[in-house]
């Protein structure tokens, strides 16, 4: 009896050692993540202020994501502008009178507080956090990286800090232009769907927006562009292990960019409106 | 001319996780000497050049080039000390997103700031040293075959007249004669620019080709070194195994990932 007590006692004792372990080893590897990302991130920003800059790389990257993302970023605000003055008017028609006006409040609100940044952030984080991962990926494991090195080049430098200067910079100017694209959008279909009186509609659009609205909108831009070429750029540079390893790196570097977009977006909702 | 020790190493230790890969590596070359390093595959021999080169920091140890500790260098003397090195990596890792000639003259572009017209005319140059037609210069590396790749990596590693060259595997994957005309490309090359150079390598025609010395790894240790013309009569079982290539010896292979 003593000893069946013993025995379970210990048998206890042991499977509280084990999740003990588990956890710890767990947390352990989750600070030893944190850490060598956050190293990472310092590392590269550090690698911004000191020459030489790659200009030509530079230039690429600008062209790469101001330029060819700009049919994607066009055709997903335009929709949602379309889409927000549809919903807004089936929701306020339910109301006496106002629609008019609403509608061209909640387009132009919700598209440069909201809309703009976070689906031209999500847009790219598709586009040009999945190519960068998997370029730098394949460079890192096909020893390109490496290459570099011994040919005294910087790979930070060289690969790095072009990705991460034309995410902060272009976003902000593709979330302007997906801004006024989204504004037409609700635009079009409330003069020729809804037919509201056009010039009624700008004028209403005008007096609502703020210069808050379309600020913190390209602040999120900035935000969200290095967020995204970041997390690519940690992911594919850290990848390893062939083309699975390349492959899981993409996937990390999409759906990690994804969530954090959302995340900080609440933040910096908060951070920008949150104190009334 | 008295003898000059370009790059020496001292108990080099790096280990991964639990695993250690380097256990106390020694080993020396004289300026002018080609060493081959023969071992077999995992043993580390790609992790000690690239901690040699710094890419992979090593945990312990002393590595000096021309006299000098280079382990933990940064800034001003590591870019220093970087621009002596020519290396070719075991894969070519040739840039795939640029032509040929601009592979070539990389680092005389990146780092040494030659106007592309001049830094064309070098790569076009080298590559015939290589034994490659000028035409070769404007493709891009996937349109190249292997033996046509390792050719170009060769060059781009030769490009900037390096006083070290460190060789990965130059031959591995190659039909006989494309590893013969690498051999013979590189013994050329090196002699052509008096490089000292390291070069790793399982196949035992590529060494004999190749080296002034020979240094066998085996489980993160030089096991054995000696001239070129030692190796057949070493009295080390492990060498003998290797060179003959045999299943049986001293040398048991990991089947099991440890
Ligand atoms: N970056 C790394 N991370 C973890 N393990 C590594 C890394 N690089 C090499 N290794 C391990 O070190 C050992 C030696 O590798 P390597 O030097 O490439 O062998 P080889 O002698 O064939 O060139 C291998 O078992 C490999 O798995
Ligand atoms: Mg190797």
């Amino acid at each position: 009896m003593n000893s069946n007590l013993s025995s379970l006692a210990h048998n206890v004792q042991t499977r509280l050692l084990g999740l003990l372990q588990l956890l710890g080893g767990t947390f352990l590897t989750f600070v030893e993540a944190t850490g060598q990302f956050a190293f990472f991130t310092l590392r590269a920003i550090s690698h911004v202020f000191r020459p030489p800059l790659y200009f030509r790389q530079i230039s690429r990257q600008f062209v790469d994501i101001g330029y060819y993302c700009l049919p994607v970023v066009g055709l997903t605000t335009l929709f949602s502008g379309m889409v927000l003055a549809l919903q807004s008017y089936t929701g306020f028609s339910r109301y006496a009178g106002g629609a008019e006006s609403a509608i061209a409040n909640v387009v132009v609100i919700s598209i440069t507080r909201e809309l703009g940044p976070v689906m031209a952030g999500l847009m790219v984080a598709g586009r040009i956090g999945a190519s960068i991962a998997a370029e730098l990926g394949t460079m890192r494991v096909t020893e390109q990286v490496d290459a570099l090195t011994t040919l005294s080049t910087h790979p930070v430098k060289y690969l790095i800090v072009p990705r991460i200067l034309a995410g902060v910079l272009m976003l902000p100017l593709l979330v302007a232009v997906g801004d006024v694209i989204g504004v037409f959008g609700g635009f079009l279909i409330s003069v020729y769907r809804l037919d509201f009186n056009a010039a009624n509609y700008i004028d209403q659009t005008w007096k609502f927006l703020e210069t808050i609205d379309v600020v913190s909108g390209l602040v999120k831009a900035s935000v969200f562009g290095f967020v995204v070429t970041l997390m690519g750029c940690y992911f594919g540079f850290n990848s390893k292990g062939g083309a699975q390893g390349v492959g899981a790196a993409t996937t990390n570097a999409v759906v990690s960019s994804s969530i954090l977009i959302l995340i900080l977006n609440y933040f910096l909702t908060g951070l920008f409106f949150g104190a009334k | 001319m008295a003898i000059e020790t370009k790059i020496q190493l001292k108990d080099v230790h790096k280990a991964f996780g639990r695993k250690k890969v380097l256990n106390g590596v020694f080993l020396s070359v004289e300026k002018g000497q080609s060493l081959v390093v023969i071992g077999g595959s995992g043993t580390g021999k790609s992790v000690m050049i690239k901690c040699v080169l710094g890419i992979i920091e090593s945990d312990s140890g002393s590595i000096q080039i021309d006299g000098e500790e280079t382990r933990g260098a940064i800034g001003k003397k590591r870019d220093a000390f970087l621009n002596k090195f020519g290396m070719l990596f075991q894969g070519s890792a040739l840039f795939d997103s640029l032509p040929v000639w601009k592979n070539v003259a990389f680092k005389l572009i990146q780092a040494k700031h030659l106007p592309a017209k001049e830094a064309k005319d070098v790569a076009v140059e080298t590559l015939a040293q290589v034994g490659l037609a000028p035409d070769v210069a404007d493709l891009f590396p996937a349109e190249l075959s292997g033996g046509m790749q390792k050719r170009v990596a060769l060059a781009r590693a030769i490009a900037a007249k390096p006083e070290i060259i460190f060789f990965d595997e130059p031959t591995t994957g190659l039909d006989p004669i494309m590893a013969d005309v690498i051999n013979e490309l590189i013994v050329k090359c090196v002699k052509n620019l008096g490089a000292t150079t390291i070069s790793i390598t399982h196949d035992m025609a590529s060494a004999r080709k190749i080296a002034d010395r020979v240094a066998m790894i085996h489980e993160g240790k030089i096991i054995w070194h000696g001239r070129k013309d030692e190796i057949d009569h070493s009295g080390n079982p492990y060498v003998e195994q290797f060179i003959h290539g045999r299943g049986e010896g001293p040398i048991k292979m990991q089947i099991k990932r440890d």
